[in-house]
C-alpha cells in the first residue's frame, strides 16, 4: 500500500516538521513495516521557465538553441525535443539539478552554450505506466498561464511524499487512506477528520428502474445506485496525482473516482454502463466451465467457486476481481450503475489467485467493513456530482444479509499485565484505547471496550492486549527470566554422538537436498517401496523425496571432483521417505562415501573396501554392536554396487544396510559407499557397558598359516579356528595374506592368543589345543598347514 | 688421623676433575675404595689401637668413605650426562619439516549451529522435540489458526504432496511442532521444547533456499508473559551472537500468536552503528515470536483460561550465515568440500 502524504493529510493534520521517514519509522514501531519512504519526484532545482527564443542549432539537423527565461535570468539551453517553440512554458533543470538520470551540468553542445535542460515528464522519474507517448517524446508543456521562476514540481502539484508499506495480512483496514489516518491518529494522538459525503439526489427512486438479485451465500451485502448524464473527461490534477502517488494509473474522471474512493475508504467499487447493463443485476456462483471476457480482453473459463455478476442476458463481471468488457464505462457512457458490495473473502482469494490479483481483490481478500460499503457509495456520488457533473438518482438498492454492529470486548487490567509482563498505568491503558478510536466503559470488574467495525482484526482480549502493547511500545517491555520448575532438558544423544564419531574418524559431514529427480529414487537400493512425490514441484530435478541418501552423496562427489577435489570422505544423516498403505513414513538414514586419498594416522592411502569397512566397524563397535554384526553377500545388493566388492550389513540377524564399491557403470572411479537405516539399527538393543575381569595370567601366542582354496573367506577360517579352539582362545588376528601361492590356492596366516583367567597356561595345554585346531581346520576346509 | 683423612680427601678433589672417562673413574675408585685402596690402608692397623682410638679411627674412616663414594658417584653422573648430551647432539632433526598429517573430519555448519541452540536450551530445561518433515495441512496450518484460504498462507509457498486433496505437505515451518508437542502431552500440563529441523518452501535465490532449517521454541505454563519471551530471546541471542547483542521487539502479525512481534538484534557487523548489512539501521530482523494464540491452545486441548505461553521461530541458516559470515545460503547446501572443511575446529567460546 502506497500512502500519499497529501492524500492522508485530508483526514489528519501531520505536523510539517514530521519528516516522511519519521512517519514511516513511527508506523513501523506500531507494526506497519515499510519498504521505502520519500518524495514522489526525486529531483532538485527544477523551475518553471518560458522559451523566449528558439533557433535551429547551426551544427545539427534536430537540435535547437533556446533562450529560456527562468525568472531571475535568461538561460542558453540546447534542446533536442521536436515540440520546442517560442512562448512555451516548460520545466527547466538548472545547472546542478539532480534527476533520476543524473546531474545536469552547464556545458557546450556542439559549440553552443547549454546551461541547463528543458525536461520531458518522463525525465522526472515517474513509473512508465503513468506516462503516455507525448510524456516521453517531447518536453512537457505547462499551462500557458504558468508563472516563470517557480518550483516546477510544486506547480505540477507533484510535490508529494510517499510511503510504500508492506502490511501484515490482518490489517485490511490499512488498505485505505482513512484507515491510515486512524492509525496515525493513534500514534500522534490526533483526531481523524470527517469525509465529505454531501451531494443532492433527484426525486426518482432507483429501485423503480433497477433490481439486484443475490443468488449466492457468498455475497452478504450488495448496494447499487444510479447516476445519470456524466461528463467523461480528464480528472482534476489532484485526483490524477494522488492516484499516481498511490500507484494507480489515471484513466478518466469516472474511472479515477472509483479508484480514488477505493483508496480513501478501502471499499472496491465497480461502475457499470447502466444502458449496457440493463435493468437487472444478478449475483451468483459461476456455472462450471462458464466463460467470460474480462476487461483486459481475455476469455476466462470459470468454476463454481467463482462469483459472477450477470444481467438478464449474460455474465458481465467476475465479482471482486475484474469487470467484463461488455458493460465497461466508455467515452460515450452517460448513465452509471455503482456497485459497492462485500463478497466472500476466501472465494475472491481463490478466484484472484487463478486469474488476477488486483487492488480490488487484495482488499476483498482481507475482509471489508460494511459501514465503509455504504460510505464508499455516498462518497462516489459526492465526487461524481462534483467532478463528472453527475445527476444522482434518489434511493439505494440494498441487499443485506448481515448485522452491522460494533464489537464489545471485556478485558481486565490484570489480564493485560499478565500477558505483557509489565505494569502499565490504568489511565494510560484507557487513553491508548481512546486514541485508537475505541470507546471504553469502566465496569465493576472489567473494561468494556467497543471496537469499531473497521477493525475486523480485533476479536478477543488478546487482540486488545496487542493494541495496548503496540501503542505503548512493544519494545518498552523489559525482558526477564521466566520462573519455571527446574526440570531435566534432553536431546537425542545417539544421533549427535554418531555424527561426532564420524567427524573424529576424519569424515566431513554434508547436508544436501531432500528433493531429488524421480528417475533416481529407486537407485542404490533393492527395497520395494512407493516413493513420495510432489504435486507441484519447482522443477523435474526436485520432484521426489529421497529414499536412499546415496544419490545425493554421489552428486556431491561429482560436484567436488569437477572442481579438482577427488579426495572425498563424507557422511550425511537424514530422513528417508516412502509411502506404505497410504501412510507416509520417515526413517533416519546414515550414508557414507569415500574416495581418493585418506590419511589414517600417518599413512596416506587410497581408499579401498577395507577403509570403509573399518569406518563401519568402528561405528558399529562404538554403538555397542561388536561381535553382533556380519557382512552378507546376498541378493539384496543393488545393481549400483560392484557385485564382487559389496555386501549387506547384518546386525543380530537383521539387514540394516549395504556397503561396497560403486559399480563401474555408475562411476569409473574407485568410490566406496555405505548406507545404514539408523531407525532400524538403533531399535536393536545393545545392553549397558559392564566391567569385565582382566586376566592376571599372561597369554601364550601361537602363529599358524594355512593354504586354502581361493574361494575360502577369512571369516570361514576364523570361524573354524574359533570353534575348534574353544574357550582358551582369547584373540585371533590375521597377519599375512599370500594370494595365488599355487594354482587356485592362497595362504592365510593367523596369530592366536590363548589365555585362562584362572591360571597360567602350560605350553602342553596350549599345544594340545593348537594341534587340534590345525587338524580340525585342515579337515573342515580342505586346508594344508603351511610350514 | 683427622689430618690424614683431610689430606686424602683434598688429593681426591684435586685429581677427580681431570678424570673424563668411565674407565679412568673406575681406576680411581679402586685406588680409593678398593680392597687395597687408600681407605682400607688407613684402617689396617686398627687392632693395635686402644678402644677409644679405634672408635675415633673407625668414625673418621667411615665418614671419609662415604664422602669419597659420593664424590666419585657425582663425577660418574657428570660423565654419563656429558656422554648422553654428546649423543643427543647427533640426533638433532629439522623441526620445520612438515608434520605427518592426521585426517581432519568436520561437522556441517548447520549441525554446529543446531547443537549450539540445543545445548543452550537443554541447559535451561527444554526438551529437544522432533517432528516429521512430511506434515498434514491440519498440523502445519489449520491448527495454527491458518484455515484454508487464509491470506497469511501467501507468506509460505508450500510444497504439497501428490494426493487427491491438498492434505499433506513438506512442512513449511517448524511451528508445526507446537501442535505436535501440545497434542502429544496427554496430561495437558506445562511444556518447554525447542524443535530444530528442515523446512521447505517454493522459493530459491541468494537469500532463500527451497530447503532450509528453522528452530521453534514453545513454553507453556500458568504464568508466562511477553517479558519472559523477551528475556529468553535475550539470553539466546547473546549466547549465539555475543554478549553485547541487544534485542528489540516490534509489533507484527502471525495467525498463531497474539500479541505477535518481530524481533531485531543489534547488527553484529557494526555493533548497531549502521552499515551495509543492516541497511544503516543498526538492527537486523532475526525472528518472529509472540504469545500462543488462545485458539491454538484450545485446538490442541489446552484451556487458555489456565495456560498461556510463548512461541518463537527463527531461521537457523540465517543464524549460521550471520555467525560465520556466509553471504549466500546456496553455499550452505552446495557441499563444496572446500566450504565444509572450514568448520573443522573448535570455535571461540
Amino acid at each position: 500500500m502506497k500512502l500519499s502524504r497529501k492524500f492522508v493529510s485530508d483526514y489528519i493534520d501531520l505536523a510539517d516538521n514530521l519528516t516522511i521517514e519519521r512517519i514511516a519509522d513511527d508506523m513501523t514501531n506500531v507494526g506497519n513495516e515499510y519498504d521505502s519512504a520519500g518524495p514522489l519526484i526525486n529531483c532538485t532545482k527544477l523551475v518553471t521557465g518560458e522559451i523566449v527564443e528558439c533557433v535551429p542549432h547551426p551544427d545539427s539537423d534536430h537540435l535547437h538553441c533556446l533562450k529560456v527565461n527562468v525568472g531571475k535570468e535568461v538561460l542558453d539551453i540546447v534542446c533536442g525535443a521536436p515540440n520546442v517553440k517560442v512562448g512555451l512554458k516548460v520545466i527547466v533543470a538548472l545547472p546542478g539539478a539532480t534527476l533520476p538520470g543524473g546531474e545536469i551540468k552547464a556545458g557546450v553542445i556542439r559549440g553552443c552554450t547549454s546551461n541547463g535542460m528543458v525536461c520531458s515528464k518522463a525525465e522526472l522519474g515517474l513509473d512508465n505506466k503513468f506516462l503516455v507517448d507525448k510524456d516521453r517524446d517531447g518536453i512537457h508543456e505547462l499551462p500557458a498561464d504558468t508563472e516563470v521562476g517557480l518550483d516546477a514540481i510544486k506547480v505540477m502539484e507533484l510535490d508529494d511524499e510517499v510511503i510504500d508499506f508492506e502490511l501484515t495480512s490482518n490489517r485490511g483496514d490499512l488498505l485505505s487512506v482513512l484507515g491510515m489516518a486512524y492509525e496515525l491518529g493513534a500514534i500522534y494522538d490526533k483526531p481523524v477528520k470527517d469525509i465529505d459525503l454531501k451531494y443532492s439526489s433527484n426525486s426518482d427512486d432507483v429501485n423503480k428502474e433497477f433490481e439486484v438479485k443475490v443468488e449466492t451465500e457468498d455475497c452478504k451485502l450488495f448496494l447499487a445506485k444510479k447516476v445519470k448524464n456524466v461528463t467523461i473527461k480528464e480528472s482534476p490534477e489532484f485526483i490524477k496525482n494522488r492516484l499516481i502517488a498511490s500507484g494507480i494509473r489515471p484513466i478518466n474522471n469516472v474511472v479515477d473516482i472509483s479508484n480514488y474512493v477505493m483508496l480513501e475508504t478501502g471499499q472496491p467499487l465497480h461502475y457499470y454502463d447502466a444502458n449496457r447493463l440493463g435493468k437487472t443485476l444478478i449475483v451468483r456462483n459461476a456455472k462450471e466451465g462458464e466463460k467470460i471476457v474480462t476487461l483486459d480482453n481475455q476469455e476466462r473459463t470459470l468454476s463454481s467457486s467463482d462469483i459472477v455478476i450477470a444481467n438478464e442476458k449474460e455474465t458481465v463481471g467476475l465479482a471482486g476481481v475484474m469487470g467484463g468488457l461488455n458493460t465497461e464505462v466508455e467515452e460515450d457512457t452517460k448513465d452509471i450503475i455503482i456497485e459497492s458490495a462485500i463478497f466472500d473473502a476466501i472465494k475472491i482469494r481463490k478466484t484472484s489467485k487463478k486469474i488476477l490479483r488486483s487492488e480490488a481483490s487484495n482488499r476483498f481478500e482481507k475482509g471489508l467493513d460494511p459501514r465503509r460499503t455504504y460510505m464508499a457509495m455516498e462518497r462516489s456520488c459526492a465526487l461524481l456530482e462534483k467532478y463528472a457533473d453527475a445527476e444522482i438518482v434518489g434511493g439505494l438498492v440494498e441487499v443485506k444479509d448481515l448485522e452491522i454492529e460494533d464489537k464489545v470486548i471485556d478485558i481486565t487490567f490484570a489480564k493485560i499485565e499478565s500477558v505483557l509482563g509489565i505494569h502499565i498505568d490504568e489511565s494510560e491503558i484507557i487513553a491508548i484505547f481512546k486514541r485508537l478510536g475505541f470507546d471504553v466503559e469502566e465496569g465493576k470488574e472489567s473494561l468494556h471496550v467497543t471496537v469499531p467495525t473497521r477493525r475486523l482484526d480485533i476479536k478477543i482480549e488478546e487482540d486488545l492486549i496487542e493494541e495496548v502493547g503496540r501503542i505503548y511500545g512493544m519494545d518498552n517491555i523489559v525482558g526477564k527470566s521466566p520462573i519455571l520448575d527446574v526440570i531435566r532438558g534432553s536431546y537425542d544423544k545417539t544421533r549427535r554422538e554418531i555424527k561426532h564419531k564420524l567427524a573424529d574418524l576424519g569424515l566431513n559431514e554434508t547436508m544436501s537436498y531432500t528433493l531429488i529427480p524421480n528417475s533416481e529414487v529407486h537407485k542404490f537400493t533393492k527395497d520395494n517401496f512407493t516413493p513420495v512425490t510432489l504435486n507441484d514441484p519447482m522443477s523435474e530435478d526436485r520432484n521426489t523425496l529421497r529414499y536412499s541418501l546415496l544419490y545425493s552423496l554421489k552428486e556431491i562427489y561429482a560436484y567436488n571432483k569437477a572442481r579438482n577435489n577427488s579426495d572425498i570422505s563424507i557422511f550425511e544423516m537424514g530422513k528417508s521417505f516412502y509411502s506404505e498403505n497410504g501412510e507416509y513414513k520417515e526413517n533416519l538414514r546414515l550414508a557414507i562415501l569415500m574416495a581418493g586419498e585418506f590419511t589414517l594416522g600417518v599413512n596416506k592411502e587410497n581408499v579401498d573396501f577395507y577403509h570403509i569397512k573399518g569406518v563401519m566397524e568402528e561405528l558399529l563397535y562404538f554403538l555397542g554392536y561388536d561381535g553382533r554384526y556380519s557382512l552378507k553377500i546376498d541378493d539384496s545388493i543393488p545393481c549400483e554396487l560392484h557385485p564382487g566388492q559389496s555386501a549387506s550389513i547384518n546386525v543380530n540377524g537383521t539387514d540394516v544396510g549395504i556397503i561396497g564399491k560403486l559399480h563401474p557403470s555408475v562411476t569409473k572411479d574407485n568410490v566406496y559407499v555405505l548406507e545404514i537405516n539408523l531407525t532400524k539399527l538403533l531399535e536393536i538393543r545393545t545392553g549397558s557397558m559392564k566391567f569385565k575381569e582382566i586376566s592376571k595370567f599372561p597369554g601364550i601366542v601361537k602363529d599358524v598359516a594355512f593354504i586354502v582354496d581361493n574361494n575360502i573367506t577369512s571369516l570361514e577360517v576364523e570361524n573354524a579356528i574359533s570353534k575348534s579352539a574353544g574357550k582358551l582362545l582369547e584373540k585371533i588376528e590375521i597377519f599375512d595374506l599370500y594370494p595365488n601361492i599355487s594354482e587356485g590356492k592362497k595362504s592365510m596366516a593367523y596369530k592366536l592368543t590363548f589365555s585362562d583367567p584362572s591360571k597360567t597356561l602350560s605350553d602342553e595345554e596350549v599345544m594340545e589345543v593348537f594341534n587340534k585346531v590345525i587338524s580340525d581346520v585342515e579337515n573342515k576346509l580342505n586346508a594344508k598347514l603351511r610350514n | 688421623m683427622k689430618e690424614k683423612a683431610e689430606q686424602i680427601k683434598s688429593e681426591l678433589m684435586s685429581s677427580i676433575s681431570s678424570i673424563n672417562t668411565l674407565s679412568d673413574l673406575a681406576n680411581l675408585k679402586a685406588k680409593y675404595l678398593g680392597k687395597t685402596g687408600v681407605i682400607t690402608e688407613l684402617t689396617k692397623n686398627m687392632k693395635d689401637l686402644s678402644i677409644d682410638e679405634r672408635k675415633e679411627v673407625g668414625q673418621i674412616s667411615n665418614i671419609l668413605k662415604n664422602e669419597v663414594t659420593e664424590i666419585i658417584e657425582n663425577r660418574e653422573k657428570e660423565i654419563n650426562d656429558a656422554i648422553l648430551n654428546e649423543k643427543l647432539k647427533n640426533e638433532v632433526i629439522d623441526i620445520t619439516l612438515p608434520s605427518k598429517k592426521i585426517k581432519r573430519g568436520s561437522l556441517h555448519p548447520m549441525t554446529r549451529i543446531t547443537e549450539e541452540f540445543e545445548d543452550l536450551f537443554v541447559s535451561m530445561g527444554y526438551t529437544v522435540f522432533e517432528g516429521p518433515e512430511i506434515e498434514s495441512d491440519e498440523n502445519c496450518f489449520q491448527k495454527l489458526n491458518l484455515p484454508k484460504g487464509h491470506p497469511a498462507r501467501d507468506a509460505q509457498d508450500t510444497f504439497y504432496l501428490k494426493d487427491e486433496v491438498e492434505n499433506f505437505l513438506l512442512r513449511s515451518q517448524t511451528s508445526t511442532a507446537q501442535v505436535r508437542a501440545m497434542e502429544a502431552n496427554v496430561d495437558k500440563g506445562p511444556i518447554r521444547i525447542v524443535c530444530p529441523g528442515k523446512v521447505y518452501r517454493r522459493d530459491e535465490d541468494a537469500t532463500h533456499s527451497h530447503q532450509f532449517m528453522q528452530i521453534e521454541g514453545l513454553v507453556i505454563d500458568k504464568d508466562i508473559s511477553m517479558a519472559d519471551l523477551k528475556g529468553t530471546l535475550e539470553t539466546m541471542m547473546k549466547h549465539v551472537l555475543g554478549e553485547k547483542t541487544q534485542v528489540r521487539f516490534r509489533p507484527s502479525y502471525f495467525p498463531f500468536t497474539e500479541p505477535s512481534v518481530e524481533v531485531d538484534v543489534t547488527c553484529f557487523k557494526c555493533g548497531g552503528k549502521g552499515c551495509n548489512l543492516c541497511k544503516q539501521t543498526g538492527w537486523i530482523e532475526v525472528l518472529g515470536a509472540g504469545m500462543v494464540h488462545p485458539d491454538v491452545l484450545t485446538m490442541s486441548g489446552y484451556d487458555p483460561k489456565v495456560y498461556q505461553g510463548f512461541a518463537f521461530g527463527t531461521g537457523l541458516d540465517r543464524m549460521a550465515m550471520f555467525k560465520y559470515g556466509i553471504p549466500d545460503i546456496r553455499t550452505i547446501y552446495g557441499n563444496d568440500i572446500r566450504f565444509i572443511n572450514q568448520f573443522d575446529r573448535k570455535d571461540e567460546d
